[in-house]
């Protein structure tokens, strides 16, 4: 029992230590975020490797769950006798939760994880401390720009991601299944608002990406300088930022859609 | 990978991010079919009852949408419903125009409905609508029907 | 501009120096010097403190106690600022190279040159190309680091230290993992540098026999103390028994074999007890 007790303080001390360690590098990142706009080819390279690298697997995972969107929908909706609601169903629960989350979560594993690992090998193999003796702080030259391009890309991809989504659905919907073009689309109209359902989960997203590429970064450069150190971050990051995607977008839900 | 490569591919991908966002705001969110764009006129109506009703609901003529619910206050002087609505000033309605609170299908969604009426004058920009049809309450009608049945078995 | 050490200024100066890691005390009592156009080696055992020193230094780690100065600055309130630009005038070779890997053996030379100098592209392409000609490497200038072997890696990264011809050049390990004659090759390149440039160099290190052919000075460090100094004839010639054990490399003397423990027989009944 005692045991346990300890084990829950430890788990607490250590917990709220990260995150107080995690907030003072926020902190100390935006102070070095100078370079990564003013030699902006810095940031460029890595949208290149978080953004760029990242769409295939955005937009085939995007049109996947658009098409199962379609079939469920369509089916729970035929019972009712309104497929014609099929576009909204559609568009609503990729623009407000499906497109922000899923594509948050697939950044965090593709991309996260790929910035967890280059930042900790970087600093296993020294490279961090012999920037640093260069006179090059690593953090504006090296972490900065990670972090920044992870940011300006989550909120693009989740779009990307919608839109596959929204294609996804209205091929099965429309093409496979017959529903009637004109009645999705302006179904579809009619139930999304832009500023409340597009901008919220554009909204969402970048809060995502801020969370996700802080953890990715913070992991990287926290981890222990070893093999099997590098490993464990990137299994942090994954984890982490997981979690932390599911419980901000519920918050951001109720404070968005529900507490009004 | 060489630096113009690098840019390409980034610039591409911004697009392709930008041309996503374009796409969820016009087709999907069909930001300018709400009223928000071109000369509108508003208009006021009040209801009895408005029942499910709800602000940015569509306003339709013979089907076809020409403006939105914008707001929607209840008048304590009258006890009744006062909505506002933004309609397109391309579609100019008469004076004696009825606003009537209908619903798409059996479930669908309300919306109000304007049958043009033969008055040569047009509503103007902050005109009321007098003749109004509130909305149907299906506990209301369904305790109507009893009644009545009530009445004609009694009858008998 | 190489001038005779005993007169020339001292670039590091270590006076009664504590330092450590949270609670471990890792050096303690350190004095330590080294002069314009010295090479000096530290030498000890694994865990003896030799990184340690070295990150005092070169100011990653800053003493509990005493006072250490670098190019006549004191390191102990430095800001940021301060410090970086004491660094541009530093170099230092990491025990495995820490070359970066994503970039070619040029653009790792280069690295110094393009962040901290406006010279024209032109330029620095001569400059590095001339840096990893003195290390024998121009032809490599176009591969990745994943490329190169252990001892080509460690000549690279020795290019890229002295990039901007510092006037403190440090060496972690240099010698570590390499074959005898990748060995001999670093060690005369180190040894040719310093001459060159006229720097002080401090060489870390327990390759005994390389080192000892090119210092001019050792320090011998043991758990956290220097033990003995000298020229490299001086330390040869000692009779002092822990240096003996050193430099002959005997298994067992003033540095014991056997980690503190309770006598053999007494751990092994223990554990019989415990059953």
């Amino acid at each position: 029992m005692i045991r346990l007790l300890r084990a829950l303080g430890r788990l607490t001390v250590d917990g709220v230590w990260q995150v107080g360690f995690a907030t003072r590098f926020l902190f100390v990142m935006l102070r070095h975020s100078g370079p990564s706009f003013a030699r902006f080819s810095l940031t460029i390279r890595e949208l290149y490797f978080s953004g760029v690298l990242s769409l295939v697997i955005i937009v085939v995972s995007g049109a996947f769950v658009g098409m199962v969107l379609g079939l469920q929908g369509y089916d729970t909706l035929q019972r009712f006798g309104s497929e014609s609601a099929l576009g909204s169903i559609v568009a609503l629960s990729l623009l407000r939760e499906l497109g922000p989350v899923v594509a948050a979560l697939l950044f965090a594993s593709r991309a996260g994880s790929a910035v967890t690992a280059e930042i900790g090998l970087m600093k296993a193999t020294e490279q961090l401390t012999a920037m640093d003796m260069m006179a090059v702080n690593p953090i504006a030259r090296v972490v900065a720009p990670r972090f920044w391009g992870g940011v300006l890309s989550m909120p693009l991809l989740a779009a990307i991601f919608s839109t596959v989504g929204v294609i996804g659905g209205w091929f099965i919907g429309v093409v496979v299944i017959g529903v009637d073009n004109g009645t999705f689309w302006s179904q579809m109209a009619n139930s999304v608002d832009f500023r409340e359902d597009v901008m919220n989960g554009v909204v969402k997203s970048f809060v995502f990406g801020w969370a996700v590429s802080l953890i990715a970064v913070f992991q990287g450069y926290d981890c222990t300088p070893t093999a099997e150190g590098v490993s464990r971050a990137i299994t942090k990051t994954v984890v982490y930022s997981s979690l932390t995607v599911l419980a901000l977008d519920f918050i951001l839900t109720s404070f968005m859609y529900i507490g009004k | 990978m060489n630096r113009a490569m690098l840019d390409l591919w980034v610039g591409a991908f911004v697009a392709l991010g930008f041309a996503a966002l374009m796409f969820l705001a016009m087709q999907v969110a069909d930001v300018s079919s709400e009223g928000t764009r071109g000369a509108t006129i508003t208009l006021y109506a009040r209801f009895d009852d408005i029942g499910g009703l709800k602000v940015k609901a569509p306003v339709k003529s013979a089907g076809v949408v020409v403006g939105r619910v914008t707001a929607i206050r209840f008048d304590p002087n009258v006890y009744q419903a006062e909505v506002e609505m933004r309609v397109s000033a391309a579609y100019p309605f008469p004076k004696d125009t009825i606003a009537a609170i209908l619903t798409s299908g059996l479930l669908g969604e309300q919306y109000i409905g304007l049958a043009a009426g033969a008055d040569v004058e047009m509503l103007e920009d902050g005109d009321r609508i007098q003749m109004t049809q509130s909305a149907l309450v299906l506990e209301k009608l369904i305790g109507q029907f009893l009644f009545n049945q009530a009445a004609d078995g009694g009858g008998k | 501009m190489t001038t005779h050490p005993d007169i020339a200024e001292p670039v590091v100066e270590l006076r009664g120096v504590d330092a450590g890691y949270g609670e471990r005390l890792i050096l303690s009592g350190i004095d330590f010097s080294v002069r314009r156009g010295q090479l000096v080696a530290v030498m000890g055992g694994s865990g003896s403190g030799k990184t340690t020193l070295l990150r005092l230094v070169s100011g990653q780690l800053r003493a509990r106690k005493g006072s250490v100065r670098v190019f006549g600055e004191s390191l102990e309130k430095i800001s940021e600022k301060e410090l970086y630009a004491l660094r541009r005038r530093m170099g230092m070779l990491f025990q495995f190279g820490a070359l970066f890997t994503d970039l070619s053996v040029f653009d790792n030379v280069a690295f110094p040159l393009r962040e901290h100098t406006d010279l024209p592209e032109s330029m620095i392409h001569d400059l590095v190309l001339l840096k990893l000609n003195a290390v024998g490497l121009r032809g490599a200038a176009t591969l990745m680091p994943s490329e190169l072997s252990g001892g080509m890696a460690r000549r690279v990264a020795l290019a890229r230290s002295v990039a901007l011809d510092p006037e403190l050049i440090m060496y972690d390990e240099p010698f570590a993992g390499l074959d005898p004659i990748s060995l001999g090759v670093i060690g005369q390149a180190i040894r040719k540098l310093n001459d060159a440039l006229g720097a002080a160099s401090i060489l870390v290190t327990h390759d005994v026999v390389e080192s000892l052919s090119i210092v001019d000075y050792v320090y011998l460090v043991s758990e956290g103390k220097i033990v003995a100094q000298g020229t490299p004839d001086e330390i040869r010639a000692s009779t002092d028994p822990f240096v003996h054990q050193f430099i002959h490399a005997e298994a067992d003397g003033p540095v014991p074999f056997h980690y503190p423990a309770p006598p053999l027989a007494e751990s092994l009944l223990e554990s019989e007890v415990a059953r």
